[in-house]
């Protein structure tokens, strides 16, 4: 033994007790059940802010590829589908906050795949909280999100010529409802991302939806111009709904079949997915 | 120690933790085929099987982050399958792998945890900075986790499931790739929770640290207790020390071996080349054997005395060799 280590073992501050005879110092008043869950998921929805905050590469796919996307549909597409660019990235750019959206909701069902095989769940598990806790927190953090998405895209379209011909009111409204729509939504991915095995799976089962759903829609072409066949799924796609609606509240025009249409099926999205992502993560070893 | 606690109004058994004929099947993994775990109040119940041997499993139960196909389980008076979110206001658990948020600083994981256990803002940033303190980790408190070495974050997982007081403590593997002078400070971390009137489960693949920590010692296997005891009664059906010798000239093999076996009373083995090995009784062999080797001008590269391995003990316990890497 030639090296002697003056490793020093952790001290404890006089007073400190680590055991159960404080067991209850500064606890709060513990409230309701609800108050409990409520305030559970927002201190884990602030823990997934701070995580966006430290790798702002994560909201690529709300900054950069919306924009990418704008510009290569407006000037690409535009001249061919309505014969001028301005005209089409007016009818574009609601549809791209949509099809935006669709996209987004993939990256909470990758994430908590991946969450959950690390420890940090199983922490989780251990603490008295309601089971819902950390995936509505997960769902609250996306917020943030999605608000960027709204700002970036809306501004980006400004910059290039669109122009929002409703109140700001009722711009402000499309906003709401998609980021609303996008909420109910993200409790797909995240039923996909606990059911996948793998977070490449949970990507590959989502666009496998995704696809289908913005591009079987109005999202870049009006639904006049499709065949018969194709018309009837874009009729009854959500994604077709959300893009009337964002429209009309952008745009002007009728909104209140879409609107309507909209939050039913985020109330299905909501009423079918929030049970069974929660039974899946309670169920899950 | 006993001591009185407050929560445990009703006590079921005179065991904080006890587990009766636990099972669990992964598909056609048979993880644990029915074991029975208890441990006495304030006192360490090591549990110690290789690789695959269902420890992990078990804590998960006990933890209540997983059901059991059958069996019953308690954990300070509350039954784990009944009253689980009181079972979960008890306990701590840290896990084999280090279950911190790596994109979070060392406070704010402790702040997080304290906030999920209904302190208030300032008491959770409090108790956070006490226990970062404690595990000498004040100077990376504000450094995200993922900066931190693999001891750091093992220090910083123990922290965070000590945020809410528990009075029962899950260890699963706590000094698993730890180099040996971090092991020593977790070994005196355990044993200062259970000054403080801790129960602690520690599960372990090394003996030594079994015997270093463990008031009552079970052996699993496959998923199966294959032996349950104090370490001496452990250490009495397993043997007990062995010394261990390499001179640093291989030509002096042969003297050692002879020195050796006159202390020992016993004919040493030559498992590796250049070593010997001898079975010794009492603690007096390792003085006697420095003083001889000096005597007889033999100096020696090392020198060392140890309890048998994992595979040893397995071996004496089953009759069958190699289990350990078996069930890796």
């Amino acid at each position: 033994m030639t090296n002697t280590h003056t490793v020093s073992p952790p001290r404890r501050p006089t007073g400190l007790t680590v055991g159960s005879s404080q067991r209850d110092g500064g606890r709060q008043a513990t409230g309701t059940a609800a108050g409990r869950a409520i305030r559970h998921s927002i201190a884990l929805a602030r823990r997934g802010l701070l995580k966006t905050w430290r790798t702002p590469e994560a909201l690529i796919d709300v900054t950069v590829q919306p924009i990418i996307f704008l510009v290569l549909f407006v000037y690409l597409f535009g001249g061919a589908i309505t014969g001028s660019t301005h005209d089409y990235l007016q009818f574009v750019l609601p549809g791209l906050l949509v099809q935006s959206i669709l996209f987004g909701s993939v990256a909470i069902g990758v994430n908590l795949n991946t969450d959950i095989t690390k420890g940090v769940f199983d922490r989780f598990r251990s603490l008295p909280i309601a089971r819902s806790a950390p995936l509505i927190g997960a769902v609250l953090a996306d917020v943030i999100r999605y608000v960027i998405l709204s700002v970036v895209l809306l501004s980006a379209g400004t910059i290039l010529g669109f122009r929002i011909h409703a109140s700001p009111l009722s711009a402000l409204a499309a906003c709401l409802l998609a980021i609303g729509f996008a909420l109910c939504l993200c409790w797909v991915s995240v039923f996909i991302g606990l059911v996948a095995r793998t977070s490449g799976a949970v990507q590959g089962i989502l666009f496998l939806t995704i696809f289908p759903l913005t591009f079987g829609s109005n999202v870049f072409v009006q639904t006049s111009t499709l065949p018969g066949w194709l018309q009837s799924f874009v009729r009854v796609n959500p994604a077709t709904h959300l893009t009337s609606a964002v429209r009309g509240l952008m745009l002007g025009g009728p909104v209140a079949a879409p609107v309507l249409w909209t939050l039913l099926w985020m109330a299905g999205f909501l009423a079918v997915f929030f049970p069974l992502a929660v039974r899946r993560y309670r169920l899950r070893a | 120690m006993l001591s009185a606690r407050p929560g445990n109004l009703v006590p079921m058994t005179d065991y904080t933790i006890s587990a009766t004929g636990l099972t669990k099947r992964y598909g056609s993994t048979q993880a644990l085929a029915g074991i029975d775990l208890a441990a006495r109040a304030g006192t360490v119940l090591g549990v110690l099987g290789p690789n695959g041997a269902g420890k992990t499993t078990a804590v998960r139960i006990l933890a209540t982050l997983i059901q059991a196909d059958s069996g019953s389980a308690s954990v300070d008076g509350f039954d784990i399958r009944g009253q689980a979110q009181q079972v979960r206001q008890r306990i701590g658990l840290t896990g084999q792998y280090a279950s911190v948020d790596e994109d979070l600083t060392g406070t704010e994981n402790l702040m997080l945890i304290g906030e999920l256990l209904d302190l208030r803002r300032p008491a959770a940033r409090s108790r956070a900075a006490e226990l970062l303190a404690w595990f000498d980790l004040t100077g990376a408190a504000d450094r995200q986790a993922k900066t931190y070495s693999g001891g750091m974050r093992r220090r910083l997982d123990l922290a965070a499931s000590l945020v809410g007081r528990p009075s029962v403590i899950f260890l699963d593997e706590p000094t698993t790739g730890l180099d040996p002078a971090k092991r020593e400070d977790m070994w005196d971390v355990v044993r200062s929770l259970v000054t403080d009137g801790s129960t602690v489960l520690l599960t372990t693949q090394y003996l030594e640290e079994a015997e270093a920590l463990a008031d009552d010692i079970t052996v699993i296997d496959a998923g199966r207790v294959i032996a349950n005891g104090t370490p001496d009664e452990l250490k009495q059906v397993v043997g007990g020390q062995t010394l261990t010798v390499r001179p640093a000239d291989p030509a002096r093999l042969d003297d050692a071996g002879r020195i050796l076996a006159a202390i020992a009373g016993a004919r040493p083995e030559s498992l590796r080349p250049g070593v010997i090995s001898v079975p010794v009784a009492g603690d007096q062999a390792l003085t006697s054997a420095v003083a001889e080797f000096a005597a007889a001008g033999i100096s020696v590269t090392e020198l060392s005395l140890h309890l048998p391995s994992l595979d040893e003990v397995f071996f004496t316990l089953t009759g069958q060799r190699g289990t350990a890497e078996e069930a890796a």
